[in-house]
């Protein structure tokens, strides 16, 4: 196939004075002549010839044998590249079922069940800019987001995108996590990204089991034909009343659940009420979504707090949402990981005391007694349990060694 | 054109091809770090007598073209400005102007430092009135010098190398033209105080001292004494009073801002860190840092440090800002020393403060003196625009080639007992750490850490730096590493750019030997 039989112009991605880390791509496929590629680049000096190049393999790869190609650069980076031609060719109406993946940097280690989530930084998948250095800052986990901050017509564009940082950008320590669409638009999303393996999807606005069991059953689907066996964690966001009333059998649909959130956008909006930067309005909600994360065995986490330059604010949600049971919350801002981590950590007299606790404990465990005494207090074995916890956590969080 | 085509090209000791005449002057190719030791005596202006000038000590004349017309100003003859105004000086081009009236050709113009908005410096060089500029040129001066249209060489030189040049006499100042906020009718000036207060007038000085002819033009005209005069009227000839000296608004910003952008605090709080890890920072300690987004934010981290920890320094290089401004009022530096204040509350602090100082390039960075200050700083922190694995920086020209920036202090600062370039790994998607640089302004052997958001690279002569910060958490890699790592992000090397093999520009080492040469551009 040369040209197909329905094509016109495509046209993806961002260019302009304002625009880093893009480009823009428009192609017109003709019936002959080959391939003819405009470019203008703010790197041309350096990458002309590269861009070029790789604008032409691209191309061959998905078939696409006759075109004018007008590529419009500001310093994109090579997997981005690679995603908006793709994009635009099918755009066109060409490039069919097939995929041009960029080279894959090592896949982390998978992630484990239980990991540490304290922040999640939300990364727009539509802005690639913000991509290649998300993960330095720190964060538990990177969320590429292909919901909320994707606009409906650049849905098809961002997945690409993600879909290739997942293989080109290496996210370090962090766990790579995609959020993809609400069903049944999230079913094409899984269909992209899970070859690339991600450590965990975020399902948007669930309300009952339904979608957790499509996600589950697709990802399996997908993970088989792959040969993929690293697991693909999720977690299920609720955000409506609806689902949180239906918490607990969320938090059931699916062995891969590893946490549940809450997104407050969302919630209070459900509920018509005013969300406010102490969260009064949505405490019944976030204390349920708890209760029925801990009956299920899952982590509880946190929403976002949006006030980027309210470091005070952000420090005393994630202090509460800390006491009232939560693991961690999202991030909208880098600048927003350190006082999370900060807030989520036990203080200095808690690991104090807990230390005293496990030390106790071993001391009766090595006397072979079965009460646990520190001075004249009786310690119960639940208060044992979550000192140990408390220390593990601790150790994780590289506050003791 | 014709000095240019002639110019015969040799390799310096750092390996660069350089010119070894320019603009019809032979020149010392660069020998190494302290290497060249010249003998001359240094640049003597004639003698001049009291008899000359009117004993009632008013130095008026009705305008800068008569002032011009006064000191002789001929054909070829050399003119100096100073950049003390910033963006927002008009008397540089004002004078230019009156030469352009009067008929005058092929003048050289000597700045401090040239900005975007004296881009009208274009027309009186097509025009022929200037025949070339000497000092720092960027935006449409730098595109202007480097595509070649420039008659004569470019000389881009430090803060201090210009010093070191006027003394010696590499560079004879005809007439020197000053722009003062404050003066009086003797030519006493000062910059503190006026609607077009800019603090130091430093840059002026040597000019000041060694030029023919002075003339001080203000706009704030004060009846004699002048308080306090950092320029002192002895040394000038006459005193032009214009309505404006310069745009206020692009004289000072009203406040800096600090950085947002997670990747460049990221890069700030590592050298922070460093400065506290390596145990630079303690009681008595110096630092210098510029007022560039990274280096405000390297203030603001460090301050918290120096407070968390009890420090305080003991003085402070400017470029002074509200964020060193602060360190000096809330006690945690007992001095700054400034070279050029970059906002209003630097320009109200050094007028009231007695404890902030205005220095110049001579107590500052002059090579070619009993010692300066530059050497003396615990830590400067410094940008780049290019690292090679070595360490050599570049700051001058953006890797295609464009003149980018002006060397300013930054050449003098690398004396400092730690110098420490702060940069991102790459810019858009060209590395910042590169196999070679394209102009190359500060040998490896002063660039002590280089600081990117992938982690710290020390200089391996440095032992002394790598053991001091055994143990750190910092993420300290060897530079070639991060370099391997960017070039993976980029999708391999960038390409080499084509320069042409027409030299436009020379870069002076602080010695006033010739470090590289910058080349015409498609």
């Amino acid at each position: 196939m040369t040209v197909a039989t329905e094509t016109h112009i495509g046209e993806a991605g961002h260019s302009g004075a304002d625009i880093r880390s893009d480009l823009h791509v428009r192609i017109e496929p003709r019936n002959r002549g080959g391939i003819a590629i405009e470019l203008e680049s703010r790197v041309k000096p350096y990458y002309g010839e590269s861009i070029r190049r790789q604008a032409e393999e691209v191309l061959e790869a998905l078939g696409v044998r006759h075109a004018q190609i007008s590529i419009h650069d500001e310093g994109a980076l090579p997997f981005v590249i690679a995603a908006r031609i793709e994009a635009a060719v099918r755009r066109a109406g060409l490039g069919e079922g097939t995929r041009v993946l960029p080279d894959r940097v090592a896949l982390p280690e998978s992630s484990e069940r239980d990991r540490l989530r304290r922040s999640r930084l939300y990364v727009p998948g539509s802005e690639p800019k913000y991509f290649i250095n998300a993960a330095l800052h720190g964060a538990d986990a990177i969320i590429l987001d292909l919901e909320d901050s994707v606009h409906a017509s650049e849905k098809d564009g961002a997945r690409l995108l993600v879909r290739n940082a997942l293989r080109a950008v290496d996210f370090l320590q962090c766990e790579r996590m995609v959020r993809i669409n609400q069903l049944p638009l999230g079913l094409e999303d899984l269909d992209e990204i899970v070859p690339e393996s991600p450590d965990l999807i975020l399902i948007p606005k669930v309300e009952n089991s339904i979608p957790i069991v499509e996600a589950t059953t697709r990802i399996a689907e997908i993970k088989a034909d792959y040969g993929i066996t690293r697991p693909i964690w999720l977690m299920p966001i609720l955000e409506s009343a609806l689902g949180i009333e239906n918490a607990f059998a969320i938090a059931q649909a699916s062995e891969k659940i590893v946490a549940l959130t809450i997104g407050l956008e969302d919630y209070t909006s459900d509920l018509g009420v005013v969300k406010t930067a102490t969260g009064a309005e949505s405490l019944y909600a976030r204390q349920r979504l708890v209760n029925a994360a801990h009956a299920a065995g899952v982590q509880a986490i946190d929403s976002v707090f949006g006030d980027v330059g309210d470091m005070a604010g952000l420090r005393a949600w994630g202090l509460t949402s800390r006491a009232l049971g939560f693991e961690g919350m999202g991030c909208v801002h880098p600048l927003q990981i350190a006082v999370i981590h900060d807030a989520f950590a036990p203080t200095m007299a808690e690991i104090e005391r807990a230390r005293k606790i496990v030390a106790a404990y071993n001391e009766a465990q090595q006397k072979g007694l079965g009460v646990v005494s520190l001075g004249s207090k009786m310690i119960d074995p639940p208060v044992v349990q979550r000192a140990l916890k408390l220390m593990a956590r601790a150790q994780a969080m590289g506050l003791v060694s | 054109m014709a000095i240019l085509d002639k110019a015969e090209l040799v390799a310096n000791a750092a390996g660069r091809i350089v010119p070894e005449t320019v603009n019809g002057r032979p020149q010392v190719p660069y020998m190494g770090v302290g290497k060249y030791r010249p003998l001359d005596g240094k640049a003597s202006p004639a003698v001049r007598t009291a008899a000359d000038y009117p004993t009632n000590g008013d130095k008026r004349v009705p305008d800068l073209e008569s002032a011009l017309r006064k000191c002789g100003l001929r054909n070829g003859s050399v003119v100096s400005s100073h950049h003390h105004l910033r963006d927002g000086d008009r008397v540089a081009l004002m004078a230019l102007e009156a030469a352009a009236k009067i008929g005058i050709k092929n003048l050289t113009w000597f700045p401090s430092a040239s900005f975007p908005s004296q881009k009208s410096a274009i027309t009186l060089m097509e025009s022929g009135v200037i025949n070339h500029i000497e000092g720092s040129m960027n935006g449409p001066l730098g595109d202007y010098c480097t595509q070649g249209k420039m008659h004569g060489m470019g000389v881009l030189r430090s803060h201090g190398g210009r010093w070191q040049a006027i003394q010696d006499g590499e560079v004879h100042i005809d007439i020197a033209v000053i722009a003062a906020p404050t003066a009086d009718p003797f030519g006493n000036c000062d910059g503190s105080h006026g609607k077009s207060a800019c603090g130091s007038l430093g840059f002026a000085l040597a000019d000041s001292i060694y030029a023919d002819h002075v003339i001080v033009v203000t706009d704030n005209l004060v009846p004699f004494p002048c308080v306090p005069w950092q320029i002192q009227g002895n040394h000038v000839d006459y005193v032009v009073e214009v309505d404006s000296i310069g745009d206020p608004a692009r004289i000072v910003s009203g406040t800096t801002q600090i950085t947002r952008s997670p990747d460049r605090l990221r890069i700030a709080e590592f050298v922070a860190r460093f400065l506290c890890d390596a145990g630079i920072m303690r009681n008595g300690f110096s630092f210098q840092a510029g007022a560039g987004g990274i280096a405000l934010a390297f203030v603001s981290y460090l301050k918290q440090m120096m407070k968390q920890a009890g420090v305080k320094a003991r003085f402070v290089r400017g470029g002074s800002t509200k964020y060193l401004v602060e360190l000096l009022e809330e006690g945690l530096t007992d001095y700054i020393l400034d070279g050029q204040t970059f906002d209003l509350d630097g320009v109200r602090s050094m007028a009231t403060h007695p404890r902030h100082v205005a220095t110049s390039p001579f107590t500052s960075y002059n090579y070619h003196g009993k010692g300066n200050f530059a050497s003396m700083v615990d830590a400067v922190v410094l940008g780049a625009t290019e690292v090679d694995a070595n360490f050599n920086a570049n700051v001058v020209t953006h890797s295609d080639g464009r003149l980018l920036h002006g060397i300013g202090g930054w050449q003098n600062c690398l004396a400092a007992k730690c110098t420490i370039l702060a940069v991102p790994s790459f810019r858009d998607r060209i590395p910042v750490i590169v196999d070679d640089v394209t102009t190359l302004c500060g040998p490896g052997e002063l660039i002590d850490v280089v600081v990117t958001e992938r982690g710290i690279a020390i200089n391996p002569r440095r032992q002394d730096l790598l053991d001091a910060v055994n143990g750190s958490k910092l993420p300290i890699r060897p530079l070639r590493e991060i370099k391997e790592d960017v070039e993976r992000i980029c999708g391999g090397k960038p390409q080499r750019p084509v320069h042409r093999d027409r030299p436009v520009a020379i870069v002076k080492w602080v010695d006033g030997t010739v470090l590289d040469t910058v080349w015409q551009i498609p």
